[in-house]
């Protein structure tokens, strides 16, 4: 990573989080604080917690114990699309995107919020509809511009090779110009080269646009190079809080990782 | 931006220099387009008038960082806008701009910036400034890098780093204390400086730098637009690289000689959808994209239903058999010119469409031979498509077919102005005004190249036919002869066998040899698709390239060119004997292929001399490991088992009793 990286005031504290399904502990008193700028990888195990941690976060699922605190606002019950207005936005480990739509009109999606104009204006095209569309497509060929994916702007998504639509589906997250974006496994079943094109985007919007993010990643190799910071979860316990070198070095990290028995 | 161009007396003389046309042009036509780039999904255009304000503002940025008379000026990236601005704006100072391939490892670019002594250098993005910081210290020379495009720079914090806006805002502000500096400058130009230096790609040893003045590029790039009636609303489409003859006469020189407007497209992965949209009428392209393109067609079209591929085949045969007369204007029959009409309707006119040809009234071919399959199937469909023969020493033209009188396998008669003789050798030379200044530093090459008559050397073997058009056949220095005394030239072979769809590209060997063998490398998307259609399945090149039946359909590629040969009595005696698959594409990465993709004869005798010996022994199988290099510069090897296939010969045994 940079050495002379700043990174800001805390954005996102997750204060002592439990989370259960009936007698199944997903979650339990986990705690660790987001400062702006940051890219933080939560890792761990399958079945570790990793992604119920992102859907707590986004308000997809509500904790039972413990709050989080978002840009100063505390919360306990909050819906995703409350959390997506407040600048939250995210990817998914199995894509999500409209498969029969063009990649355009997928990113376009991402500007949902933001369109002020009712599904009558945008329906005829008058009013606030024919700005509001110049206005988010402008935003959206810069993203396109961004990603490099001009060639596939007008593919369906359905019709892309995994790596590309994996980029996609980021360009959507990054169309609702979140402050905190939530990269579920964005590497997952990628080859090498796309992995590296991946990383490299990831580190090129955290760098233009300043987003802090939050990813969860399996590959290490990719963990350490580009996150500031390491959470570790296993078991919806946090194992490990720190920089890359520091989770590296830790021997409860090493344990869990290469099943040492306890 | 008006008033900067307008009413200025400096341009009084002839004009002979490009900024000086430039002036020219915002000042008579400054509202036309000049330059057009598809940026965020959306044409942009800069008509003259803004263009030569965008150039006055890097000239005079330059200028206000030192840049000055005989300074050379580096430009490596893709074909934009803000490129061509600096390479005007370098000569508007009586610079000279050095245009680089952007493919180029930083070793090649290190050569050129210590050979050319350059001082500055533009680069289009991140990964032209990273090859150029990691050759920075190898070159001492080089003060100031200037980047277009800030993503991924913003942490870099170096202080000879600036980017192209920062420049311009330099520019402005220079030319506030300075109002008349531009003008004087650009008056201060001859058609016979230097204004331009463009590196041959360089077959053998190093690149050399081959200076060539304003006037060279003005008169050819006139004399071209003259007798092809260029008009000034063509359009163009920039899309090869900046470094190469072709571009710079094509995308730059014309267009500020006829004033017509030049687009680049949005990214080199989306050149074939600008094509479309851009719809050029005046285009060129070398043989391989043409290839690409009509091979694009019939993988297409075998995955069309059967009624549009029955209609599409029954069309084409018709347009196989008269189109090309339509084409040249001669003499049809009634009804074969009402259903190339219907076909027009039915299969051309949407098959263009699709290409981005229907408005093209002019597209040249040249570099290489082309096949007379594909040269036919593009003439056939009404599309004017001619071939040339030129070089970066002539500024491109020295042959052109005349309308009317194209064959697919000669290059034409003379260009305007230019001079043509062949040596007792069979090596053509010529003259023209065109004729390069000299190499860079390079006395004895220019000497060599060019005798005290101005006579240039070019190297190529070819003779003029019965009509008096030349036909060029191969290198002079790599015809060869076999033992017994049978002519060989390898290129003409490899042409003729990469004519096939299935091959990509072919090595001959037979030079003091008993017989002729070949290396051959699979077309992967070809050979792939015709894999795939019989269920083949593969792991990739190197596993489909040492299949059996890969072989055969090879094989069988080979022997046809073989009975082609045969009707040939001067060639008859170097068809094929032995060939071999490679187990990898030739690469421009491991210094097999020039950057314009033609084969490096002496690096693949050295690396594979293993497989030549392979080729003339009586092995039907060698097991070979070599080294590869991958794209992001690491090394690995590959090994495989090759197998050595005898082909059949047609007429051999008759024609040895009979001499």
């Amino acid at each position: 990573m940079n050495p002379e990286r700043q990174l800001g005031a805390p954005m996102l504290e997750v204060d002592n989080i439990s989370l259960g399904f009936g007698g199944v502990k997903a979650l339990s008193n986990v705690g660790f604080t987001v400062h702006e700028y940051e890219i933080l990888a939560i890792i761990g195990p399958n079945g570790a917690g990793k992604s119920s941690m992102l859907n707590c976060i986004n308000g997809f699922y509500h904790p039972q114990q413990g709050s989080i605190t978002f840009k100063g606002v505390t919360r306990s019950q909050m819906k995703p699309h409350q959390a997506a207005k407040q600048g939250i936005a995210r990817t998914f480990q199995n894509i999500a995107l409209f498969k029969g739509m063009s990649v355009l009109d997928n990113i376009m999606t991402g500007r949902n919020l933001m369109m002020k104009s009712t599904f009558i204006e945008q329906a005829l095209y008058f009013g606030r509809a024919r700005s509001e569309e110049l206005r988010h497509r402008q935003k959206v060929e810069e993203i396109i511009d961004f990603l490099e994916i001009q060639r596939i702007r007008k593919t369906p998504v359905g019709r892309l090779p995994y790596g590309l639509q994996k980029r996609v589906e980021l360009g959507r997250a990054l169309a609702a110009e979140p402050d905190l974006l939530l990269l579920d496994e964005p590497m997952a079943g990628m080859n090498v080269e796309e992995k590296e094109d991946m990383c490299r985007f990831i580190m090129d919007v955290n760098d233009e646009f300043g987003t802090t993010m939050v990813l969860i990643e399996h590959d290490m190799g990719v963990v350490m190079d580009i996150s500031d910071r390491v959470v570790v979860l296993d078991y919806g316990r946090l194992l490990a809080d720190g920089t890359p070198d520091q989770v590296r070095a830790n021997q409860a990290v090493i344990d869990a990782y290469l099943g040492v028995s306890h | 931006m008006a008033s900067n161009t307008g009413g200025s007396p400096v341009l009084d003389g002839p004009l002979d220099t490009f900024p000086k046309l430039l002036l020219d042009h915002a000042r008579r036509r400054g509202g036309k387009p000049a330059i057009r780039q598809k940026d965020y999904g959306i044409w942009q255009v800069w008509n003259w008038r803004e263009m030569a304000a965008e150039i006055r503002a890097v000239a005079c940025g330059l200028a206000a960082r030192g840049f000055g008379r005989g300074d050379r000026l580096a430009i490596i990236g893709e074909n934009r806008p803000e490129l061509y601005w600096a390479m005007c704006a370098a000569q508007s100072l009586g610079g000279v701009p050095v245009p680089m391939y952007q493919d180029s490892v930083a070793e090649e670019m290190a050569f050129i910036i210590n050979n050319a002594e350059t001082r500055f250098a533009i680069a289009d993005d991140q990964e032209q400034v990273d090859k150029l910081l990691e050759v920075k210290d190898q070159c001492p020379g080089l003060e100031r890098i200037i980047y277009r495009d800030a993503r991924g720079l913003r942490h870099y914090q170096f202080d000879f780093l600036e980017s192209y806006a920062a420049i311009q805002q330099a520019g402005r502000a220079h030319e506030a204390g300075h109002p008349d500096f531009f003008e004087t400058e650009v008056a201060r130009g001859q058609g016979s400086d230097v204004g331009v230096m463009l590196y041959t790609s360089g077959t053998t040893g190093n690149p050399k730098g081959v200076m060539l003045t304003h006037d060279n590029f003005v008169i050819t790039a006139r004399n071209g637009a003259s007798r092809e009636h260029l008009r000034e609303d063509e359009e163009v489409l920039a899309y090869l690289p900046m470094a190469w003859v072709g571009d710079h006469l094509f995308s730059y020189a014309q267009s500020y000689v006829t004033g017509f407007c030049v687009s680049c497209p949005e990214s080199a992965d989306t050149v074939l959808t600008d094509l479309r949209e851009i719809s050029p009428s005046y285009f060129f392209a070398p043989p391989r994209i043409y290839e690409n393109l009509l091979t694009q067609v019939m993988i297409r079209m075998e995955d069309a239903s059967p009624l549009k591929r029955r209609i599409f085949h029954y069309f084409m045969d018709h347009a196989r058999r008269v189109g090309t007369d339509i084409l040249d204007g001669k003499p049809v029959s009634r009804e074969d010119r009402w259903k190339y009409r219907l076909g027009q309707f039915l299969v051309y006119g949407p098959l263009k469409n699709v290409l981005g040809f229907n408005r093209i009234q002019l597209a040249y071919t040249a570099g290489e031979a082309i096949g007379p399959d594909i040269f036919s199937f593009f003439r056939s469909l009404g599309i004017n498509i001619k071939q040339l023969y030129g070089s970066t020493e002539a500024a491109v033209f020295i042959c052109i077919q005349p309308d009317g009188e194209v064959k697919p396998d000669t290059v034409g008669t003379p260009a305007l102005d230019v001079e043509l003789k062949i040596t007792d050798s069979g090596e053509v030379l010529f003259r023209s005004p065109g004729v390069f200044h000299s190499y860079y530093k390079n006395p004895e090459a220019t000497a060599e190249t060019r005798d005290e008559e101005g006579w240039v050397h070019t190297g190529d073997a070819g003779y003029f036919d019965e009509d008096g058009h030349l036909k060029i056949i191969d290198r002079a220095k790599d015809v060869g002869k076999l033992v017994d005394g049978t002519l060989f030239a390898p290129k003409y072979l490899e042409n003729k066998l990469k004519f096939f769809p299935y091959i990509k590209e072919a090595v001959a060997f037979g030079h003091q040899r008993e017989h002729t063998a070949a290396f051959i490398n699979i077309d992967l998307e070809a050979v792939g698709n015709w894999a795939e259609k019989r269920n083949l399945a593969y792991s990739g090149y190197t596993d489909l390239a040492t299949r059996d039946v890969v072989c055969d359909l090879i094989q069988e590629c080979v022997e046809k060119v073989n009975a082609d040969l045969a009707a040939d009595p001067k060639l008859s005696g170097s068809q094929i004997k032995r060939f071999l698959i490679l187990h990898k594409e030739l690469d421009a990465d491991d210094g097999e292929l020039t950057r314009t993709r033609k084969v490096r004869r002496r690096t693949v005798n050295e690396r594979y001399g293993e497989l030549i010996d392979a080729l003339y022994s009586d092995k039907s199988s060698h097991s070979f490991e070599g080294e590869i290099r991958y794209e992001d510069g690491r090394r690995g090897t590959i090994r495989a088992t090759l197998k050595i296939r005898d082909a059949e010969r047609y007429g051999i045994t008759e024609m040895r009793k009979a001499s």
